[in-house]
């Protein structure tokens, strides 16, 4: 699906080890005081290639959306490293007084790597009109004056499928669909290589998901775009994706072509995940073997020890409450950490 | 009313329903319009059985199962008009008393947000014995016992404990849980359940879906389950609405239904998902255009202006509904007449 053939495109991205944590105060007396340590990402790696599809799936909480903003620096990382385009921008940062910001190079940067959210509403300015919030971009990097602006503006409706005449229309005349076309053609402004797409359907109606996932496909296509598709919904995750991974806890459990994931899982938790994503088909849906999982995910707070898996997982030997399986690879292009899949 | 420890009866056409909503129409006055939220619904459920109700949002779902429990607020909506038959009365007459009775107790609702049932404020066993006392005259003692085991039956670790804690110290998928356990604590006739599963993660869905078709299949409880995830329903239920706009436009046996669905919208919808039981197609066949606003309803079929099949006299008529089957309709000009 992607525009170049996949085994010959190089990494555009490149990401060892990521991590990312977030410092929680306990609340209470002097002396309960101190802080938690929540692990939201810890030590993923991914490397995507240029034209390529990565799909994010995994339940909520597992840290999908905190490694996509650790990959585009919208968040600093704890630890690890972001390779964009062989240049290492998570080294990017510097001090200002007690806060991390953005250097030169990574503001410089902002116009190859976009994203894209789950509720356009909530990240569009309600008092914009979409000239105001597709210029905006435009503006912040000096690109186009006056009424260029204006040809670009209607240029990117067009390309979304918006009719350019609502050009002077807000948010909130727009209907959700709409809403993420808006979303996406801010996102497309500058001209990026590289879209993280969080659960960017999620919040549409079913039929809506259809015509927001064909205009992705067709933008890929055209515009040569690299993706990291995030969402929980593992069927439209397939749909759109050439590899996926399958995030659990913080980590990545295994990471295979996208075909090959849906169809032979290797991972008790990508079985389960898979088993537990209903088929609009009555005659399937009625002889279909689920492995419905016990308990919960565990917190991030205290992860358990050896596998994060290893508290609900129905085939837990003794090893894996001990060691933590490292992700390696079972066959060409299907990596996998489990203790139990040689 | 009836025996709940007998065997759930069989869904065929010998079996008598337990609820039946005949011709309802709810509509709201809003900013000079009125929305038709549900214009002449009809179907029933039979004890023991699922009916999935599917529509896209604001094609009146919700609106339809509250106003079956008249937990509609009116104003801004209209006395909803019709019939509920529910042990032989109509619910839609019944004085408010009567119906209060009947809520929580033989005719129970779950919700996508189970906050809308539980109260932050009062500790778990407060809100479930309650239910029990007033409903049942259960003692104190004897309430609490009963909700530690429906608790249990839910899959509440440690439910001795936690029934004294409060809705926020659970997860959503036990709070879920919670809910579930306080609607079928008085063993309803019948179960509303109005997206009990769509905030919730697949893995946690499954397990709350398996935990209502066993309740369901112990106690004989009658099921409406509303949900937009046409997954869910060929997986739940035996037959299935399809709402649009207000209206029913197919109902049918669900494996009728899904092998050979007569409405576009209905084709449409599966056409839509993306789904991991065949090979991904690259395009989906999306429908165009978008859902109609209730307050200004297109003439003839309310979905013509979406349906790639749409002729003059779609614009013009309402469509006829057309017996596909003996329980197979669709409100289409084109649907295929047989049975
Ligand atoms: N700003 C934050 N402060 C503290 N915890 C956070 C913050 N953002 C996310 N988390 C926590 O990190 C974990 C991963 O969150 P997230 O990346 O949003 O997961 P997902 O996108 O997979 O649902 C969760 O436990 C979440 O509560
Ligand atoms: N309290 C209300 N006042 C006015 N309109 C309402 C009210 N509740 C629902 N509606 C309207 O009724 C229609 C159907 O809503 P609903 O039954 O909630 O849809 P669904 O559950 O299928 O998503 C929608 O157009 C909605 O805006
Ligand atoms: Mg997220
Ligand atoms: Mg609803």
């Amino acid at each position: 699906m992607s525009t170049l053939p996949r085994a010959e495109s190089s990494p555009l991205l490149e990401v060892r080890d990521l991590a990312v944590r977030f410092r929680l105060e306990r609340p209470g007396g002097l002396l309960r005081r101190g802080h938690d340590e929540l692990r939201a990402v810890d030590g993923v790696n991914l490397v995507v290639r240029r034209g390529e599809t990565l799909g994010l799936v995994g339940e909520s909480g597992c840290g999908k959306s905190t490694t996509g903003r650790a990959v585009l620096q919208l968040l600093k990382p704890s630890a690890g490293t972001v390779v964009f385009d062989g240049q290492p921008i998570h080294d990017w940062w510097v001090r200002k007084g007690r806060r991390w910001v953005w250097d030169a190079r990574l503001r410089e940067l902002r116009r190859r790597m976009q994203m894209i959210f789950q509720d356009p509403f909530a990240s569009l300015n309600p008092r914009m009109t979409v000239e105001a919030i597709l210029t905006e971009p435009l503006r912040n990097f000096g690109l186009t004056g006056g009424g260029d602006r204006r040809r670009r503006v209607q240029e990117l409706m067009a390309t979304v499928g918006m009719d350019p005449r609502f050009i002077r229309r807000y948010p909130h005349e727009f209907s959700g669909g709409q809403r993420q076309r808006i979303g996406i053609a801010r996102a497309l402004a500058l001209g990026p290589d590289l879209i993280v797409a969080d659960e960017p359907i999620s919040a549409l109606d079913v039929s809506i998901q259809a015509q927001i996932l064909n205009l992705l496909a067709r933008l890929r296509e055209e515009l040569g775009l690299t993706m990291i598709f995030i969402a929980h919904d593992l069927a439209a995750v397939r749909h759109i994706s050439d590899r996926i991974a399958v995030m659990y806890l913080g980590r990545i459990v295994e990471e295979a072509d996208a075909r090959e994931i849906v169809a032979a899982p290797r991972h008790p938790y990508t079985q389960a995940l898979i088993s537990a994503v209903p088929v609009p088909d009555p005659v399937q849906e009625a002889t279909r073997q689920r492995t419905v999982l016990s308990g919960e995910v565990p917190s991030p707070v205290n992860p358990p020890s050896g596998c994060p898996f290893h508290s609900r997982c129905p085939l837990r030997e003794d090893r894996c409450t001990r060691d933590v399986p490292v992700l390696r690879e079972i066959a060409p292009g299907h990596r996998v950490a489990c203790h139990l899949v040689d | 009313m009836s025996d709940t420890t007998t065997e759930p009866s069989p869904t065929g056409d010998a079996a008598e329903a337990v609820l039946t909503i005949r011709d309802l129409r709810t509509f709201f006055q809003t900013d000079g319009h009125v929305v038709k939220a549900v214009d002449g619904v009809s179907f029933s459920v039979r004890r023991g059985e699922t009916l999935g109700v599917v529509g896209e949002s604001g094609s009146g779902k919700s609106v339809a199962c509250l106003s079956a429990l008249r937990l509609v607020p009116s104003p801004p909506a209209f006395h909803p008009s019709g019939e509920i038959r529910f042990q032989g009365r109509d619910l839609l007459r019944l004085p408010e008393q009567e119906i209060e009775a009947l809520r929580g107790n033989r005719l129970a609702m779950i919700f996508q947000d189970p906050m809308t049932s539980l109260n932050p404020y009062l500790r778990v066993a407060r809100q479930l014995t309650e239910v029990l006392e007033v409903h049942r005259g259960a003692t104190p003692a004897a309430a609490r016992q009963e909700a530690i085991a429906m608790l249990e039956r839910v899959g509440i670790p440690d439910a001795g404990r936690r029934i004294d804690q409060y809705p926020h110290q659970f997860s959503g998928g036990m709070r879920q849980r919670v809910m579930i356990a306080m609607a079928l604590l008085c063993q309803p006739e019948v179960l509303l359940a109005d997206e009990p599963t769509t905030a919730l993660d697949v893995t946690v869905q499954a397990q709350i879906l398996e935990l209502i078709a066993e309740l369901q299949a112990s106690l004989g409880t009658a099921v409406v389950l509303v949900t937009h995830d046409l997954g869910v329903v060929a997986g739940t239920a035996d037959r299935v609405v399809v709402m649009y706009a207000g209206r029913i436009v197919e109902e049918g046996p669900t494996g009728e239904l899904f092998a050979d669905p007569q409405h576009p919208y209905t084709r449409g919808l599966l056409a839509s998902m993306p789904r991991i039981d065949t090979p991904p197609t690259g395009h989906l066949e999306a429908i165009a255009g978008l859902p109609p606003d209730l307050g200004h309803l297109p003439t003839g079929c309310a979905f013509h202006p979406r349906c790639p099949l749409a002729s003059d006299r779609c614009r013009r008529e309402e469509p006829p509904v057309v017996a596909v089957s003996a329980e197979h309709r669709a409100a289409c000009f084109e649907a295929e007449a047989g049975g």
